[in-house]
């Protein structure tokens, strides 16, 4: 963790960048677990649905160890390298 | 529980300072207007405070002005409402959720506390105080209340308001916003992501940078320096400060820096137009004064080019100050058609032992032993004018006439438009190789070489800029033979030495619109 002072006169809000959205789905998609209880379910129900909307993509499924810490870096990358969007979702 | 509540002084509606401790039971609830608990629970407070009041103090402190007016006339509130917007006694005490509320003894002592809304609790609570005080309770119907309702995160613990809270309470100086980037995110990209940079890496101005940069000066941190536009934004030694880091300076270029914006930041230099227009137009700073040998700025060679680190970063920061706090940027409120890279940096010092004049800052009006910054605001430059052959004074001030004809477009003479002249050491000593050759002289000069019949000025087949055709036909033949010299007057012509002593080349900087429907150059002491 790094900290820096803000530089600007403060009026916008610092925000993290977030990927440029294509408005369009196709190729891997990867769905993230965090492992919280019923999670699998949430992403259950949403593969059935990608999976009948989107025919010809693909849905691959991957967890974190637990929800309590960041994802592994090892983990993420291979995300990264397989998926062309990824949902993360959880359930309580 | 019998930990102290801390002590307060805070005005009620009426303005009355209430005092806590006050030798009196106490019931104390925090609350923010915008909060849906604070609401169900300030007509129960109303309620206690008809039923105990006499013999307690039932106070709502309220965490916005604004908000206490609305709580006021939302519930008819009659108990004594306190006004904590500067938070500085929700910090004091310390906890987290609102409504917080705190039954405190006559000694000061906390004797009971709840955060938030359990019926169950808030009924345990006014058992207890109904006990202490000796009394009947007060007249609530629970059954009609909710049995359970969140509070909300206290306004003190905003992220934007608790670190600043924080800082005045340990007396640290740092008042900005603190971000905080997470390990996985790479700071540097972060920085470029979120619009901080001019293109290039920048400092991360973590607060252990700024607090060193803001050793270099003894001003105080929170002192508002200028407005900068286009968003009109003070901007205080801290911010300034900041981006000082973010540019690479050292603590000690500091006090320039300062300066600098002051002097971009006046009405008279006009740093919005100097931004705006699409002419690409850049403040070109030179420093005087004893501070220049003390941080160590280049004046000779390569003075107007990269590799001193003073040089490049002052110029920097000042542009990072106009960017990030005046949110002035291309595409945005910067209209540059082509820019420059002066928008990067510009900065140099006179080498004024070099110089057979005064010192720019003594030719404007300061001590020569003051340390003082220039501001011109130029379009253009440095523009070389090479000269290695002239041995004659008043040829080599033609040459640097001549050289100064391209200002704006050749062809348009007797422009009241500023230009700053870099005249190199060569070429100075040239100008003296008989002796003393005052500036006065060599703007004479410049003027002499570079007048030209008006009839030059017209439009015509080979250029259309100039005097409109319509306008010549009605001038006389001894209007047009009017010979015109570049500058409307001499007083446009700056003049200062830099540069190394190999080299007969000099340079010019071409100025944007001068006056006051531009720029004017500004000048400012450098204080520490």
């Amino acid at each position: 963790m790094t900290t820096i002072l803000d530089p600007t006169d403060e009026r916008v809000p610092v925000a993290r960048q977030i990927t440029p959205r294509t408005g369009e789905i196709s190729g891997v998609i990867g769905l993230l677990d965090i492992s919280k209880p019923r999670g699998n379910v949430l992403l259950d129900e949403l593969e059935r649905l990608l999976a009948a909307r989107y025919p010809n993509a693909e849905v691959r499924r991957y967890a974190k160890p637990t929800f309590a810490k960041p994802c592994p870096s090892d983990l993420r990358l291979q995300i990264k390298a397989e998926c062309n969007v990824l949902v993360e979702a959880l359930a309580d | 529980m019998t930990t102290d509540a801390p002590p307060f002084a805070l005005q009620d509606m009426t303005g009355e300072a209430r005092r806590f401790p006050s030798n009196r039971p106490s019931l104390i609830a925090f609350v923010k207007e915008d909060c849906h608990t604070c609401n169900l629970v300030a007509p129960l407070l109303e309620t206690f405070h008809r039923a105990w009041g006499e013999a307690a103090d039932v106070w709502l402190v309220g965490q916005t002005a604004d908000g206490n007016e609305i709580l006021k006339d939302r519930h008819g509130l009659t108990l004594p409402i306190l006004d904590d917007s500067a938070l500085r006694t929700s910090l004091a005490w310390a906890f987290d959720i609102v409504p917080a509320v705190y039954w405190i003894g006559p000694d000061g002592a906390r004797r009971a506390q709840v955060e938030g809304f359990v019926r169950e609790e808030w009924e345990q609570l006014t058992r207890q105080i109904a006990g202490d005080l000796k009394t009947p309770a007060a007249p609530v119907t629970w059954a009609d209340l909710p049995e359970w309702r969140p509070g909300c995160g206290s306004k003190h613990l905003d992220p934007d308001i608790h670190d600043r809270l924080l800082a005045e309470v340990d007396g640290s100086p740092i008042r900005a916003r603190r971000i905080e980037i997470a390990s996985a995110d790479d700071v540097d990209e972060f920085m470029f992501d979120q619009g901080f940079s001019d293109g290039l890496p920048v400092v991360a101005p973590t607060p252990e940078r700024v607090l060193r940069m803001l050793s270099g000066t003894t001003r105080g941190a929170q002192d508002i320096i200028a407005v900068v536009p286009p968003s009109m934004a003070p901007v205080t030694v801290e911010k300034i400060a900041i981006n000082a880091v973010m540019a690479g300076c050292k603590p000690e270029y500091l006090p320039v820096v300062i300066a600098a914006v002051e002097a971009v930041c006046t009405d008279e230099f006009n740093i919005h137009g100097v931004n705006a227009t699409t002419m690409g137009a850049s403040p070109v700073l030179v420093v005087n004064g004893p501070i220049r040998q003390r941080i160590g700025m280049n004046m000779k060679q390569a003075a107007l080019g990269n590799g001193n680190r003073a040089n490049a970063t002052i110029g920097r920061a000042v542009r990072l100050v106009v960017r990030n706090v005046g949110g002035a940027r291309p595409g945005g409120t910067d209209r540059s058609t082509l820019s420059s890279p002066m928008k990067f940096t510009m900065c140099f010092a006179e080498w004024e032992e070099g110089s057979p004049w005064d010192p720019l800052h003594v030719e404007r009006g300061f001590q020569r032993e003051d340390s003082v910054v220039t501001a011109f605001a130029m379009t253009s430059g440095p523009v070389q004018i090479v000269d290695q052959e002239s041995r004659q004074p008043d040829q080599i001030a033609g040459t640097l006439g001549l050289g100064l004809e391209g200002v704006f477009l050749s062809k348009i003479h007797r422009m009241p438009v500023d230009a700053l002249l870099v005249v190199c050491p060569e070429h100075v000593k040239t100008l003296t190789s008989d002796g003393d050759y005052p500036k006065a002289r060599l703007r004479e000069r410049i003027q002499a070489v570079t007048s030209r019949p008006l009839r030059e000025m017209v439009a015509n087949e080979v250029s259309g800029a100039g005097i409109p055709p319509a306008s010549a036909a009605k001038m006389t033949e001894v209007q047009l033979a009017t010979p015109s010299p570049k500058f409307a007057d001499g007083k446009f012509i700056h003049i200062v030495v830099a540069g190394s002593e190999a080299g007969k080349f000099s340079a010019a900087f071409h100025g944007w619109l001068t006056g006051s429907a531009g720029s004017a150059v500004v000048s400012k002491k450098i204080e520490g």
